[in-house]
């Protein structure tokens, strides 16, 4: 770390999370609001851990019945065939086009996985004040909070389906369980993106720092 | 700023320098935030589900089937009623590979269904003539059929059915097993009837384990199952019964569809009583024919030969032996033996007799008498009946047909016969057939006219012929002396008789002669019409003499 020396918060001031405006708080626990757009001033999120900790853990235990469920019911001829996403990246692949089944796999199983694991990595680095690697982690940080807006590929594609197919005494899809808990997971892993504080990751490095020095 | 803090203002107190300073640690929330109820309650909803899951999960039992004709796991249910009671979950060869293990995950609601004799198979689309059955599946796909069973065992593993059965398990009804010499025509499904009425139909026919007869199985439906007692015949009901009796031509069949693809029909016979019911998988006899049986089983038969010294020509093996018009049994096989030293040629027939058929009753009381039962009562009957002249003998049948019978009757001036009891069959005797009496008797005839002296006979016919011819010449003269003696007298007589009219025409016609005018005047007028008529021919030829007047060479 090139010991960026002073930070905003050991410098007694307080950074606008909005319009980042560095100014001096009311006082250390309460630092009131912007002298500028008027947003409510934190040193650090209050409760950012805990926070993140709980929509992370909510977010992994929808992750389990959003793949065993099925995310969508198709109807021909009078049976019913029910799919889930493994299912649909199964039978991609056996039916020949890997590409899609692997765009499938990597956007729908891999990548809520990935962000989930991320984020359990950064908050135990965080609680544990692991120093070093902070930009390294910042930028996983970053790609966690950029992916979270494409995650809902497969909620997209399932929506669309099922508006679609609709030919009644046919043929018909109608959505599955499993779709609502892959939305929650998706969602629950976006909050927590958010409520999870990047500053935290520093203050571990310069607390160490604090305990070296 | 009310409060200072910080190194700032620590390095103005110089005088205080000394004293530690205070550290400020940031405190320390424990207190649990709102936010975990978000796992909470996802954690709520997952357990829920998984516990609904596990919960709403039923028995996943396995059917073992010969071929698995259109069962996909995932996509083919098992129905029962028509309702999904389960879906097949995986399909795979037998360990031997002769025959395919079906695993079907069954409705936790159905799990009290999959006792010990349930039973399943694959409904596909069946065409027949009596029907069309599981159409729904050409669009759909097979499915599995499933029927309950009563057992109150549990069982997960099971064998199907190789066809879809005719009668669904849970229709009430009963089975029963006929008994036939050949299938026939009734195979699966086809139907049986009660009084013309369609009530149940063959469920399975398969051979005896001994290879001499045909079990037919069918399932006759309630209400009309109890209709079947214990005396209850079975024909069969397939085709035309065309008969020609007294009562005129008849034509019966049971039903259209009886007559396509045949069919089965009971009744009790007339006259019997309304027996017990008949047990389920009771056995009965299938009849050819209603007449047969309707005239009941023949429990009873006797056999007999009976030895004949004539042709046997028009009879055949089945053909009825008849007492006095009734058929009490009929004939099983007809030989030809012979005895080396005597030469003699004899014809042995062998014949069944139905002694139930001929009931002994007691005329005094009117109380039917019970049959011989053993050996000895029966040789003891026979010795009686013999000895009272009871004879067969060969008769015709059909004068068309040449068709012959056995007749058996009492013949009271039979010539007596020592019955040979150590027989076996016993040979009843017999005495010769009608029309060998008729032989018989015309050869005597013969033997007569043989005896007849011609020659004399031929004498007196000459005698005769000579006197007549002198008749004849006395005729003649007596006719030429007729001639010459009453002929001119008749004339002369004639003639007398003319004059005599001539004079009453003269006396009985004062106007003659106005008459003889009225002629002359007639004859006249008549004269002028011929003239008239040369007149317009000529002129239709030559119209031109009218002006021209007649021709030169015309008036020549």
């Amino acid at each position: 770390m090139t010991a960026a020396a002073l930070t905003a918060a050991r410098a007694g001031l307080v950074s606008c999370e909005t319009c980042k405006l560095l100014s001096r708080p009311v006082h250390p626990d309460h630092a009131g609001h912007c002298p500028r757009c008027g947003a409510e001033l934190e040193s650090r999120r209050a409760n950012s851990i805990q926070y993140t900790w709980a929509l992370v853990i909510a977010a992994a235990i929808c992750y389990i019945p959003a793949n065993l469920l099925p995310v969508m019911n198709t109807t021909a001829f009078g049976s019913t065939e029910p799919d889930t996403i493994m299912g649909g990246v199964v039978f991609l692949y056996t039916s020949g086009s890997w590409p899609l089944a692997l765009i499938v796999l990597i956007a729908s199983v891999m990548v809520p996985l990935a962000k989930l694991i991320a984020l359990g990595y950064l908050l135990i680095t965080v609680q544990r004040g692991v120093p070093g690697g902070g930009r390294e982690r910042t930028r996983l940080y970053r790609m966690v909070e950029f992916i979270g807006r494409w995650s809902m590929l497969d909620v997209f594609v399932d929506t669309f389906t099922v508006a679609l197919v609709q030919l009644q005494p046919l043929m018909s899809v109608a959505p599955g369980p499993g779709v609502l808990f892959f939305a929650a997971v998706v969602v629950l892993t976006m909050i927590a993106a958010e409520t999870f504080d990047p500053r935290l990751i520093w203050d571990a490095g310069s607390q160490g720092e604090r305990q070296r020095g | 700023m009310p409060v200072a803090k910080g190194s700032a203002s620590v390095a103005e107190n110089t005088d205080r320098n000394d004293l530690p300073q205070a550290t400020v640690v940031p405190k320390r929330r424990t207190r649990i935030s709102v936010v975990w109820i978000i796992p909470v309650l996802a954690a709520a909803v997952a357990i829920g589900i998984a516990i609904q899951r596990i919960l709403s999960e039923g028995p996943t039992i396995t059917i073992v089937f010969k071929a698995a004709a259109g069962i996909e796991p995932g996509k083919t249910f098992v129905k029962y009623k028509d309702v999904n009671i389960g879906q097949v979950s995986a399909v795979e060869l037998s360990n031997d590979f002769t025959r395919v293990t079906v695993k079907a995950k069954i409705a936790k609601s159905a799990a009290g269904l999959m006792v010990e004799d349930a039973k399943f198979w694959i409904v596909e689309p069946r065409i027949s003539l009596t029907g069309v059955s599981g159409l729904g599946t050409l669009l759909s796909g097979n499915y599995i059929g499933f029927g309950a069973g009563s057992s109150t065992k549990k069982a997960r593993e099971f064998v199907g059915l190789d066809e879809q059965p005719v009668v669904t398990p849970e229709e009430r009804g009963r089975e029963f097993v006929l008994r036939a010499a050949t299938l026939g025509s009734h195979d699966v499904g086809v139907p049986v009837y009660f009084r013309r009425l369609l009530v149940g139909e063959v469920i399975a026919a398969e051979l005896d384990k001994d290879g001499k007869g045909v079990s037919i199985r069918i399932f006759v439906r309630a209400p009309y199952d109890q209709f079947v007692t214990t005396d209850t015949q079975f024909w069969n009901a397939s085709g035309v019964d065309v008969s020609l009796n007294a009562s005129g031509f008849q034509v019966q069949t049971e039903s259209l569809i009886a007559l396509l693809i045949g069919g089965i029909a009971f009744e009790a016979p007339p006259g019997a009583g309304a027996g017990p019911a008949a047990d389920a998988n009771a056995v009965f006899q299938l009849f050819a024919t209603r007449d047969a049986a309707m005239k009941g089983p023949d429990l009873d038969v006797e056999h007999y030969v009976l030895v004949f010294r004539q042709s046997v020509r028009g009879l055949s093996v089945g053909a009825p032996v008849e007492f006095r018009g009734v058929n009490i049994g009929e004939v099983t096989r007809i030989g030809v033996e012979f005895d080396p030293k005597t030469f003699n040629f004899v014809q042995p027939v062998d014949i069944r007799f139905y002694p139930d058929r001929l009931r002994a009753r007691s005329l005094d009381s009117g109380a039917t008498l019970p049959p011989p039962k053993t050996a000895e009562e029966r040789l003891k009957r026979a010795q009686l009946m013999v000895d009272r002249g009871f004879r067969a003998q060969l008769r015709t049948g059909s004068l068309l047909t040449g068709q012959s019978y056995v007749g058996v009757d009492i013949f009271p001036k039979a010539p007596k016969v020592k019955l040979d009891t150590s027989k076996v069959p016993l040979e009843i005797p017999t005495v010769p057939g009608e029309f060998e009496e008729l032989e018989t008797s015309v050869a005597s005839i013969i033997k007569k006219l043989d005896r007849v002296q011609y020659e004399k006979i031929d004498a007196d016919l000459r005698k005769a012929i000579g006197t007549l011819d002198q008749t004849l010449k006395d005729t003649d003269a007596l006719v030429k002396r007729l001639d010459a003696e009453s002929v001119p007298a008749l004339d002369r007589a004639l003639e007398a008789g003319r004059k005599a009219l001539k004079s009453a025409e003269g006396t009985l016609d004062p106007d003659s002669a106005t008459v003889t005018d009225l002629r002359e005047t007639l004859r006249e007028i008549t004269r002028a019409a011929a003239s008239i008529r040369a007149l317009t021919d000529y002129l239709e030829r030559q119209p031109q003499s009218l002006i021209r007047g007649k021709p030169a060479e015309e008036s020549k």
